[in-house]
């Protein structure tokens, strides 16, 4: 039950439209803030695929045979490897021993790390020095001019 | 402005007759007195349920339910997708607010005798809602799969090998196998966004009509005052008043949420491994801290039985109890308060709140 | 004929007791019945691998297993009885040196061990008349010989350091030597032991550095060379330092100097410099070049050290916030790989070297500190955003409560 309009004082009927501005604006911006958020949200990045679990490497025409390429596979350097016989090999470019960046050596014909002379073949697996355990293997996809590698499931 | 919804309201009238629920809705009330304040927690809870709606169906957007995926979907949400931290971060301190509002919400009604007749079935529509919550907060903690999330779900569905004749069953149709694999999770995915949604919508819906249909209850020591004549019946309408009230306190909530999706962002962890072997400490989340603390205490045999059953059976004793406490306490349909039950909720209340205490130790 | 029947009897009890007989083998026969230590080579001679190629007790001792009576270990059937100790390389090596024997049965088995011998101590202590020294049976067993590949043999890389305890760490036995008998305690607490006994049979054990058939010490002036087959950089570098001359100089054995040569634990960053637990002051005092030298490569070892850590910590709270940071981790790895390279470079004993690596780590670990920065600077706006929207929260709820004030001006209901 509320008094008349005509009959309240000034005061209040004014009081009454400031209330009505701050509410109305108060409701409106804070659903803005909490819509806007969502409908950013909903639009999906420009990076589609999780970082950590698939890459573009390089284009196919990049690397010749018998060369390698680090790249950056999520949050770690992961290694390319173009193969005398032109087959796409890739790995974690972090070695098991003491986390340093592998690399590929064209003399040797396999993967190296500088850190303490160790060795790895090209299926990943440690052959010499120091590191205890093979390179994780990635697989690798040829779309359209993209090497992509991607985690193994 | 209001000429328009006017003729909205009519047309829809005319075509679904909800007339007669906004002749219902306008003249519903909410007594007032000293104990008004619990009645805004069951609206408090049903807010927070629909802002883990909405935040879920974000998340789903992006979330993949695999083993190999899982972790790093969440991960990408946090980092890669615009406001992801924020709706990530929302969803998983909205699921404890809730959890907190709904004990409350059933503390407030089991104090003021609220499932007394004849509300009977709203209560134990409430108790089962609880039962759901407690599911979607146990289900949902495994889903971003990291190390934290998987031991603590080890050890839950363990407790649940415990139960003699059906334990093993029912461990295996919990973890989708005899161990926590990805089969626990494509399963406890199921579970949290098709089974317990489908559940709580059905709940919802009859605890809700109850509501409705037979209005707030009042405070036994109230409802005496009033038949005696020494306090006046006082009420206002749940229309425009105890909505707006209601939300003033939504809005708190979201500011709450907000704040602590900003400044205390919920952790990513680190991705599960199912052969390393379990840090140190691991434990559930808070609101299941009081049974895992109770169950460490037992000692490995009370008289004939094995402490870990003994201790489930008492859990599982006390919840019946609590779930048909309208018809053991029935005379508080006479108005009669017996002081056991009253002595009951705060052993129950004390009991968790030294065990949660005890295990955050 | 009064042989034939017990011998018969017992040639079925043998059978009966799980040894494989090979038909007429009269040693095993005679042997298994017999007690204790006379019964101990049949009963272990079932494991053993001369056993498992065809071979029998009389391919090593002579005699004639055929023969059921005592006459099987005649002369005259060339019996030649256990050997004694000083005989028993010849005794192996009859057909262990006899490559064209050898390789009837493995043709990857090598037939030097007898000439190796005779070059270690052993041997040649054996020669002179030592009978306490070990000749081949005291370390590949006797009768139930294992290859060294199989995990029970005595001489399986796992198991060595145990072998040449039984010796070497007796010092009832050893008295009289002057060598110590505290080098597999001190082996055990070393590196290589632990990388060993983690299952990398890469690892080293005795016979790795000291040879196992030709077993001598590495004299003072190779053990870099030693040590160098594996720790191929660290040799090199120490090759190419002003220590090998003047250690070669001083007599003193390279990398032991400061590694020890059995009790090889980890080494840590604070073995470098002047500070209370490093090695350089052993030698060097304070205004010597190499003091100062340490001094420096200590230094800037410590900085980087520091500039890594410090990068870590604020892209470690970066992450947790929920920022993506997953560039300057990249980054961030190449800094630590600087640090690992210029820990392998202190062993050229040249601070310019040392010091060329951990600016570069340095350099990377400023920009990834750069990096965390910027990215706490945007969690930053996150918060400025919800403040934002607290104030329209604020404003919302103000307005609410006005509002309900309004309604509820008149009197209520």
């Amino acid at each position: 039950m509320e008094t008349p309009e005509s009959s309240r004082p000034q005061g209040v009927r004014l009081g009454r439209r400031w209330i009505n501005l701050l509410l109305g604006t108060g409701v409106l911006a804070s659903i803005a803030s909490f819509i806007y958020p969502a409908i950013r949200y909903m639009l999906p990045p420009l990076v589609g695929e999780s970082l950590s679990r698939s890459a573009v490497a390089a284009k196919v025409n990049e690397l010749k045979r018998n060369s390698g390429k680090i790249f950056k596979f999520g949050s770690k350097p992961a290694l390319l490897v173009r193969t005398v016989d032109g087959e796409f090999k890739a790995y974690s470019a972090v070695c098991t021993h003491l986390n340093c960046t592998v690399q590929y050596r064209e003399d040797l014909r396999q993967i190296w790390c500088a850190c303490h002379n160790g060795l790895y073949d090209l299926t990943g697996r440690n052959i010499s020095g120091p590191p205890p355990r093979p390179l994780e293997s990635f697989q690798v996809h040829i779309q359209g001019e993209d090497v992509v590698v991607t985690r193994s499931a | 402005m209001n000429g328009l919804s006017q003729r909205i309201l009519r047309w829809l009238d005319e075509r679904f007759g909800a007339g007669a629920i906004e002749e219902f809705l306008r003249h519903k009330t909410v007594p007032i007195h000293r104990q008004t304040v619990w009645y805004y927690f069951g609206g408090m809870t049903l807010f927070l349920f629909v802002v883990q709606v909405l935040t879920g169906i974000l998340l789903l957007l992006y979330y993949r339910p695999t083993p190999e995926d899982a972790f790093e979907s969440v991960q990408y949400i946090v980092t890669q997708v615009r406001f992801g931290w924020l709706i990530r971060s929302v969803h998983s301190w909205s699921a404890n607010l809730m959890v907190f509002t709904a004990f409350v919400h059933m503390f407030s009604g089991y104090f003021l005798k609220a499932y007394r007749k004849p509300r009977e079935l709203t209560w134990i529509s409430g108790m089962l809602l609880l039962f759901v919550v407690m599911g979607f907060g146990f289900s949902g903690y495994l889903l971003p799969w990291n190390t934290l999330a998987f031991f603590a779900t080890k050890v839950g569905t363990e407790m649940a090998g415990a139960v003699p004749f059906v334990g093993k069953w029912f461990l295996t149709f919990l973890r989708g196998g005899e161990e926590v694999t990805g089969a626990t999770l494509t399963r406890f995915f199921g579970f949290h966004v098709a089974v317990l949604p489908g559940l709580a919508t059905v709940l919802l819906a009859m605890h809700l009509l109850l509501v409705q249909r037979l209005g707030m209850s009042l405070p036994p020591g109230v409802e005496r005052a009033i038949a005696d004549g020494r306090q006046p019946a006082r009420s206002m309408p749940f229309f425009p008043n105890f909505l707006l009230r209601d939300i003033i306190g939504w809005y708190a909530a979201l500011g709450v949420l907000g704040a602590l999706a900003a400044v205390f962002p919920w952790e990513l962890g680190t991705k599960a491994d199912a052969f390393a072997s379990a840090p140190a400490g691991i434990r559930p989340e808070w609101y299941f801290l009081f049974m895992f603390q109770t169950l460490k205490l037992l000692p490995a045999k009370i008289l004939f039985l094995e402490g870990e059953f003994a201790g489930l059976l008492g859990f599982g004793l006390a919840a019946t109890v609590w779930v048909v406490v309208p018809f053991l306490d029935y005379r508080a349909g006479f108005g009669r308060v017996t002081r056991f039950f009253t002595g009951l909720g705060v052993f129950a209340l004390g009991f968790i709140v030294v065990m949660s205490a005890l295990a955050l130790r | 004929m009064k042989t034939v029947i017990p011998m018969f009897a017992l040639l079925l009890w043998a059978q009966s007791s799980g040894l494989a007989v090979p038909p007429g083998d009269s040693c095993i026969t005679c042997h298994a019945a017999l007690d204790g230590k006379q019964a101990e080579p049949a009963k272990l001679f079932e494991a053993d691998v001369h056993h498992q190629a065809g071979l029998s007790c009389a391919d090593c001792h002579g005699g004639d297993p055929k023969d059921d009576s005592m006459t099987a270990m005649s002369r005259a059937k060339g019996f030649r009885g256990a050997p004694k100790k000083a005989q028993i390389p010849d005794f192996c090596a009859r057909c262990h040196s006899d490559i064209a024997y050898l390789h009837r049965f493995n043709p990857k088995l090598r037939a030097d061990q007898l000439s190796q011998y005779l070059t270690s101590v052993h041997g040649k202590r054996l020669k002179q008349g030592d009978t306490k020294v070990a000749a081949c049976v005291d370390c590949h067993g006797v009768h139930n010989m294992l290859p060294a590949s199989d995990t029970r043999s005595p001489v399986h890389p796992m198991n060595v350091a145990s072998t040449c305890a039984h010796c070497h760490a007796d010092a009832a036995h050893m008295k009289g030597y002057n060598i110590p008998t505290d080098q597999v305690e001190k082996y055990r607490r070393s590196v290589h032991a632990e990388v060993l006994a983690n299952g990398d049979t890469a690892a080293p054990t005795c016979s790795t550095c000291h040879g196992n058939h030709g077993a001598t010490p590495p004299g003072v002036s190779s053990v870099a060379n030693v040590c160098g087959t594996c720790h191929v950089f660290f040799a090199q570098l120490f090759e190419k330092s002003p220590h090998q001359p003047a250690f070669a100089r001083m007599g003193l054995p390279g990398c032991v100097q400061c590694h020890s040569n059995h009790e090889i634990v980890k080494p840590s960053d604070d073995w470098v410099g002047v500070g209370p637990k490093a090695v350089c002051v052993n030698c060097h005092t304070a205004g010597d070049k190499g003091y100062a030298g340490a001094q420096k490569i200590a230094g800037d070892l410590a900085k980087l050290e520091t500039f890594l850590g410090r990068a870590e910590e604020i892209i470690g709270t970066a992450e947790r916030s929920g920022m993506e940071v997953s560039g300057p981790k990249v980054e961030l790895a190449s800094a630590h790989e600087s640090l690992v390279k210029a820990r392998v470079n202190v062993h050229s004993f040249n601070a310019a070297e040392v010091q060329k690596l951990t600016d570069q780590g340095v350099e990377i670990s400023q920009k990834a500190y750069q990096a965390g920065v910027g990215a706490l600077k945007e969690r930053d706006v996150r918060r400025k955003g919800l403040g934002v929207s607290l104030i329209f929260i604020v404003l919302a709820i103000s307005g609410l409560y006005l509002k309900i004030r309004q309604i509820e001006a008149g009197p209520r209901a």
